[in-house]
Order: C-alpha cells, then structure tokens, then sequence
C-alpha cells in the first residue's frame, strides 16, 4: 500500500483567498461573518453569513467561461490553480491518465436552477440557457479543474452534504493507495450563500439568527449557541504517493494517512445522539493508519454550533479517547469562517496540513461559556502553538454520514 | 441598417465570448473564428432574441453561422434596433 502526502494547497474562503492568507487569518481568530449583502425577501430572519469578498471570477475562469458555470465551479477554480502552481504538479512529468481529480459539492448551482425556473415560469421552455444544465451540476466542478489540469484519470463528484469534500478527499486517498493513480487533485466547494440556500437552511432551523452581532454568530461548544453561520468557499489539495514526492523533491506538507467513512442510519438531519457513527469514522480512520487514540494530539471538529452536533461529537471523542479525551485539543474553523458545506471539510483539512506545518492550531471563536455537556479542550478564543505529528479531522453531512481523515506529519 | 445591426450584435457577442473585436468581421464563422461552441451559439441567440426583440425559431438557428448571416438575418426579423452612439454605428462602418 502506498504512502500518500499532501504536496499542494489552494483556498478562496471567506478568511482569504488563498490558502496562506486564509489560515493565517484563522490563527489570528478573525471572524469573517458579517451582514447578508444580497437583496432578501423581507420575512429573511437569518441575516448574516461567510462571504468570499474580493475574488475575482472572471479573471481566475476566463472572461467566457464566466458565463457558463455557476459559483462553486468558479470558486473551486481559484482554489485549484493555487493548489497546482503551489505543488508544481503541472512540471511533475505525470501520465496524464494517472493524474485524477475528485471533489466534494453538497449541492452544487443551486442559484443556477432558481434562475432557470424563473425563465421557465416566465417564458416558457424556450427560454432555458444552453449552460443551466452544465452549470448546475456538481460534478462540473471536478469536470472544470480536469479540463484545466489536463488530468485524465478518474474524474467525479462526491456528495454527502456537510462531508462531501472529506469522503471526496478519503476516496482520493485510497485511490492512490491502491496505486490506481499518481496523483489527485481533490477537495471541494459550494456556495450556498444566496437568498434560496439561505432560506432553505433557515426552513430546517439549522441556522443562527443573531443577525445583530454576525462576529458572535458561530460559537461552537458554547452554551448560548443557535446554529451554524452559512458561507461559502473551496479549498483544494494535491495529493501523491510519497515515494514520488520525493523523486520529485515536491514539498511536503503532511501525510495523509488515514480515513474512515461511517453511517449513523438515524435521521435526515440529526446526528445519533450517543455518538456512535461519528466514533465508529474516526476509529476507522485510527485504523487505517495504524495508529492509536492518545497519540493524536488535535481534533479539527466538525464543530458547526448547532445545539445537537457539538454535543454528540463531544459524545464520539469520549467513545474514542475515553480519559484522553480531556487532554486532546479541539477547535472549530467553522467559528470563524462559518459552514462552507461542501468546501468546509476541504478547507478544514488544509487548516490540518497547515498546523501541522507552522506547528500552530486555531482557536474556536466565541466559546465564552461552553454548554455542560461540551467539557473538552476546545481551545477558545486563541490560537495555541506546538509540534503537532497527528491531527484527526472530522466532517458529518446531514443523513448521518460521516467522514474523518488523519494527518501525520511528515 | 446593416451597419447598426453589426455594430450591436458585435457588443453583444465580442462580450460573451471575451474576443477582440477586431476578429468580429462580416465573413467571421461564430465557430471558427470567434470559438464559440454549439451551446454558445444557443446562448447567443437567446440574447439575439432579448436585444432585438424577436424569436427565433430552431429551424433559423442555420443563419447564426457567420456574423454576416445573422446580422441580414437579424436587420431583416427584428422588432426593433436598439440605439446606438453614432460613434459605435462609425467604427462598424469601418470594418
């Protein structure tokens, strides 16, 4: 089985447009929440969200193809070139055919379908846009980054929700263990970060409504949380086998070295109380790399700050570390850069390689008074510096599916 | 009217497509020389169609080959010819 390390990272998020900038802003524990700046209707009670600001579609995706895709696809596209110049993967001598690309899109252009319905509704059939098919589905943007990279090998989208860019980076990972490829651009994205998503989400009671102070919004493991704070993103990584990482002399970030994919067969939207599908995914992911609980030193949580999710994953790191639970540091990205859903677990994972790089872990934001049952070292409010080798991270996507990916530092 | 015709569908295309409008001539294939695809030339059409205020059926979608085509084909159906600066009317004259 092959050894698989992290060579390349991008991200355009809400807290940078690259991956450097971004992460650094997360150390630094900035909140990039602020107020909706799209027209909603007047009954929007969910004001607030993550935007990426200052990113430039046109430029990072051509004048013409612009047009022809919607946000995610743009997004993911940014982030992908960054993560190919950053790894050099274009100059790394590969069959094309060896080289696949697979991310992780929760929903993929649903402002796209909104718009094509209205045009339907409006004027009838005729008046569909050529691009509304190519440019709502979600596996477009793995299609774009291919087209792009000229990478030839597997090519697809992974979809479960909140997840999706874990189980996308997970299936990369073992793709290249099995040595059905040399290398994988993988990752994900998804803006749902427009008036439907926003609306959609806030119909399943999944989101923060303290419109009045969008920088306190996303407070994970906090007593007074009230959901998750949508935003938007994409963060992508290249991934190799080590042994041709280091015929190349690439960098090194990290390893990628273990992952584990589970199912709480529980409920549409509500993980399993006691934890138990969430436990089982980072066990597996312990599994697969061989190692054991107490040596992990830092949980990138899902930590999304919706009453139920804190607490059963606070549950599923007691079923797993059992004492050592109380040692581990825990932090949520997603305090500061709100939900990216299928870009959060790709970004959180580039936030894993980039700890383990500067030997730092961002802080959970706004845990000012953790719930009881959120009794874990949480890390608030500021960073913490150390020698990091093990860092778990873990993505749950509504439908109970879970997802946890291992680094090790290199 | 030609020339007006030209000059605004020039606007509208060298736009979505992101060329030069020096490649916009009369004897320009929308295919070949201005690399739009088939999806494109769809699109096109439905901005054709907006701008000018007419409708295109499918079976005229052949005279969006080449910009003369669909400028005559475009001068000869429109419901109307949008206004343009006599500078944008001169430099398409100038062609």
């Amino acid at each position: 089985m092959h050894r698989v390390v992290i060579t390349g990272l991008g991200a355009v998020t809400p807290l940078g447009n690259d991956a450097q900038s971004a992460f650094r802003a997360a150390v630094e524990g900035r909140s990039a929440i602020g107020p909706i700046e799209f027209e909603q209707h007047p009954d929007a009670r969910v004001r607030i969200g993550g935007a990426v600001k200052g990113f430039d579609a046109a430029a990072a995706i051509g004048p013409k193809e612009v047009h022809r895709h919607a946000r995610f696809t743009h997004l993911v596209f940014g982030a992908a070139k960054e993560a190919l110049a950053d790894s050099g993967l274009r100059d790394a001598g590969y069959d094309p055919e060896r080289v696949g690309c697979i991310l992780g899109v929760g929903m993929g252009g649903i402002e796209v379908i909104a718009q094509e319905v209205r045009a339907y509704d409006r004027a009838g059939p005729r008046k569909l846009s050529p691009f509304g098919i190519p440019a709502a589905i979600p596996n477009m943007a793995p299609g774009m980054v291919a087209i792009e990279a000229g990478a030839r090998g597997p090519c697809f989208c992974v979809a479960s929700a909140c997840a999706s860019s874990a189980h996308a980076i997970g299936e990369a990972l073992e793709s290249l263990r099995r040595g059905s490829t040399d290398a994988v651009i993988t990752g994900g994205t998804e803006s749902g970060l427009n008036p439907h998503g926003l609306a959609a989400f806030e119909r399943l009671g999944a989101l923060s409504r303290r419109n009045d102070a969008p920088d306190r919004a996303s407070r994970p493991f906090d007593r007074n949380r009230d959901g998750f704070v949508m935003s938007e993103g994409a963060a992508v990584l290249v991934l190799e086998t080590l042994e041709r990482a280091q015929r190349r002399n690439a960098k090194i970030y990290a390893e990628l070295a273990g992952y584990g994919s589970s199912s709480d067969a529980f409920h549409v939207t509500r993980p399993s109380e006691d934890g138990a599908g969430m436990a089982h995914a980072m066990q597996l992911a312990l599994r697969s790399a061989q190692v054991a609980a107490e040596d992990v030193e830092y949980i990138n949580a899902h930590g999304t700050a919706t009453p139920s999710n804190d607490v059963a994953e606070t549950r599923a790191i007691k079923r797993v570390f059992g004492p050592r639970a109380q040692s581990v540091w825990i932090s949520s990205t997603k305090s500061m850069v709100g939900h990216m859903l299928g870009g959060a677990a790709a970004f959180e994972t580039v936030v894993a390689a980039l700890a383990i790089a500067h030997g730092v872990v961002p802080p959970t934001l706004n845990l000012d008074e953790p719930d009881p049952e959120c009794d874990l070292d949480y890390v608030p409010h500021v960073a913490r510096e150390r020698r990091l080798r093990l860092v778990l991270n873990n993505s749950f996507g509504f439908g109970g599916q879970n997802a946890a990916l291992l680094l090790r530092a290199v | 009217m030609f020339d007006q015709v030209f000059a605004q569908l020039r606007s509208i295309v060298c736009e979505r497509l992101a060329v030069s409008p020096e490649l916009f001539t009369a004897d320009a294939s929308f295919i070949e020389q201005l690399g739009a695809d088939s999806l494109d030339v769809i699109d096109l059409v439905l901005l054709v169609e907006e701008q000018f205020d007419l409708q295109i059926p499918d079976d005229d979608y052949v005279h969006f080959a080449t910009v003369r085509q669909a400028v005559e084909y475009i001068a000869s159906h429109a419901g109307r010819i949008p206004e343009l600066s006599d500078a944008a009317v001169g430099s398409a004259g100038a062609e």
